[in-house]
């Protein structure tokens, strides 16, 4: 099937389906206007944003469980040129660069039979997941609060496979090329680099499996790069080119884009090769969380109702979720759900007992092992990225 | 030459990404000059999704991006009348 056919029938599917979703209100007015259930070929059920690049964000219903399933993560592109999977059987690896000693062209089965598989389970969060919910509005994809999923990814270190083709002393940064591009060939690629250190550490890896299966076409088939505790950004998919570079990688994508102001939000490896006097490179999630068993507006039994979420942060794992019903005066722990690992959604859960009718306000703050809170009010930049603010549920008791 | 830069755009958008069902913009003045260069690239979705809420300002700073960053090819005199369309149609209120 060509990548026209396959356009073509996802259009079909999601011009079939009415926009019976109730979009966040706090979205732009214009935004809630365009966006409709739909979904790519290989998943279901997902908010459709554009689909030219295609960027289609998860509903709620599927943040429940804290592993998201394949068939409703959300999708994410910049250029619209995106290479069917007839064209990504062909796929080849190509490591090289001025950091490395030698050039390697790897193939998926090289991959699986010369590296020591791993598996790790992490949040793979969008910059700009929330950026539809800033006041005031800023300019991008206007996501609501499904630009992220929590998966179990499986691949190869990384490291090993830059070992194997030799880390020159004077490497300084890893750079991804992925097979998608755009429609006008002077458009600039997409390409992203990252920290030499942070390609070396042991938890960045060249990832196939997605939760047990094949990665889906949408996600980056065949082999994406998983950089478990930063944004997505760094994630690139359908992963064909690597480059240990001596230099800075100097494209659109690194110099301008993906910036926040320098010192803004805290992060354990500043990208230190990419900080100019004004900004620097966004890196490490924000400590969050979100209600998924409830929204606003929902009626709830006054004799004592369940509320119920996730959190999670940039790697160092969940310490508490609490919760007030005081309007943060007083803040009482929820339970933890499973551990899944320090990279990866963390549920958890509350009895509420309000005991009478009427309005009930909960307000929902994560603290992550390195002390990281929630903020109380959203840090402004430009670009909309790390919206991390404490949420606070309007619900009804009856 | 204008008009073969971008009918080569469009022949390459259109072999090799579907060109999906497009949102019905708003009409007024300038609207065939967006609809003639902004989808090449990309949904005209953008434009709804981004609204209403850019300055006159911020949507010539998005114009500009698209022609100087991603060289969309985009007539030079076309664009005070792409910005005029996207200000008074998508912009603040």
């Amino acid at each position: 099937m060509r990548r026209r056919d396959l356009l073509a029938g996802a259009t079909m599917l999601a011009a079939s389906r009415p926009a019976f979703a109730q979009f966040d209100p706090r979205l732009p007015e214009g935004t809630r206007q365009i966006a409709r259930m739909g979904a790519p070929p290989g998943k279901k059920d997902l908010i459709e944003l554009t689909d030219r690049p295609p960027n289609y964000e998860t509903p709620l219903d599927a943040f429940r469980t804290a592993i998201t399933p394949n068939d409703r993560f959300f999708v994410r592109y910049h250029l619209s040129v995106i290479p069917d999977m007839d064209e990504l059987r062909d796929w080849r690896l190509e490591i090289g660069g001025d950091g490395a000693e030698r050039s390697l062209t790897l193939t998926l089965d090289d991959l699986r039979r010369d590296f020591a598989p791993v598996t790790i389970a992490a949040v793979c969060q969008c910059s700009g997941n929330r950026r539809g919910l800033f006041q005031p509005h800023v300019p991008g994809v206007e996501w609501g609060i499904g630009a992220m999923g929590n998966a179990r990814w499986t691949g190869v270190r990384l490291r090993d496979v830059l070992v194997r083709a030799g880390v020159k002393p004077g490497a300084l940064e890893v750079a991804f090329n992925g097979a998608d591009s755009a429609v006008v060939e002077e458009t600039p690629d997409f390409l992203k680099s990252i920290p030499l250190a942070r390609a070396m550490h042991p938890d960045t890896l060249l990832a196939w499996e997605m939760n047990g299966e094949a990665l889906p076409h949408y996600n980056g088939f065949p082999l994406r790069v998983v950089v478990p505790g930063w944004t997505a950004t760094y994630w690139m998919k359908h992963v064909n080119r690597i480059a240990l570079r001596t230099t800075p990688e100097d494209n659109f994508w690194m110099k301008a884009a993906y910036r926040v102001p320098r010192g803004l939000f805290p992060t354990d490896m500043p990208f230190a090769s990419q900080v100019t006097t004004g900004n620097e490179p966004i890196t490490q999630i924000m400590v969050n969380s979100l209600v998924t068993n409830l929204q606003d507006g929902a009626r709830v039994p006054a004799a004592g109702f369940d509320i119920e979420g996730i959190a999670w942060d940039g790697g160092h794992g969940i310490r508490t979720v609490e919760v007030s019903t005081d309007r943060g005066q007083t803040w009482r722990p929820a339970t933890l759900g499973e551990d899944l690992g320090p990279y990866a959604f963390r549920s958890w859960t509350m009895r509420l007992q309000p005991g009478r009718a009427g309005p009930v306000q909960a307000m929902v703050r994560a603290t992550s092992n390195a002390g990281q809170v929630q903020v109380a009010q959203l840090v402004p930049n430009p670009a909309g990225y790390h919206h991390n603010v404490i949420q606070t549920l309007e619900v009804t008791a009856s | 030459m204008r008009t073969a830069l971008i009918a080569a755009a469009l022949a390459l958008a259109v072999t090799t990404v579907a060109r999906a069902e497009e949102p019905e913009l708003r009409p007024g003045p300038g609207r065939d000059q967006v609809m003639d260069n902004c989808g090449a690239c990309h949904t005209l979705a953008y434009i709804p999704m981004n609204s209403p809420f850019l300055t006159q300002a911020q949507w010539t700073a998005e114009v500009n991006k698209m022609v100087d960053v991603f060289h969309a090819p985009i007539a030079r005199e076309d664009i005070p009348a792409i910005i005029a369309y996207l200000t008074a149609q998508y912009g603040a209120r």
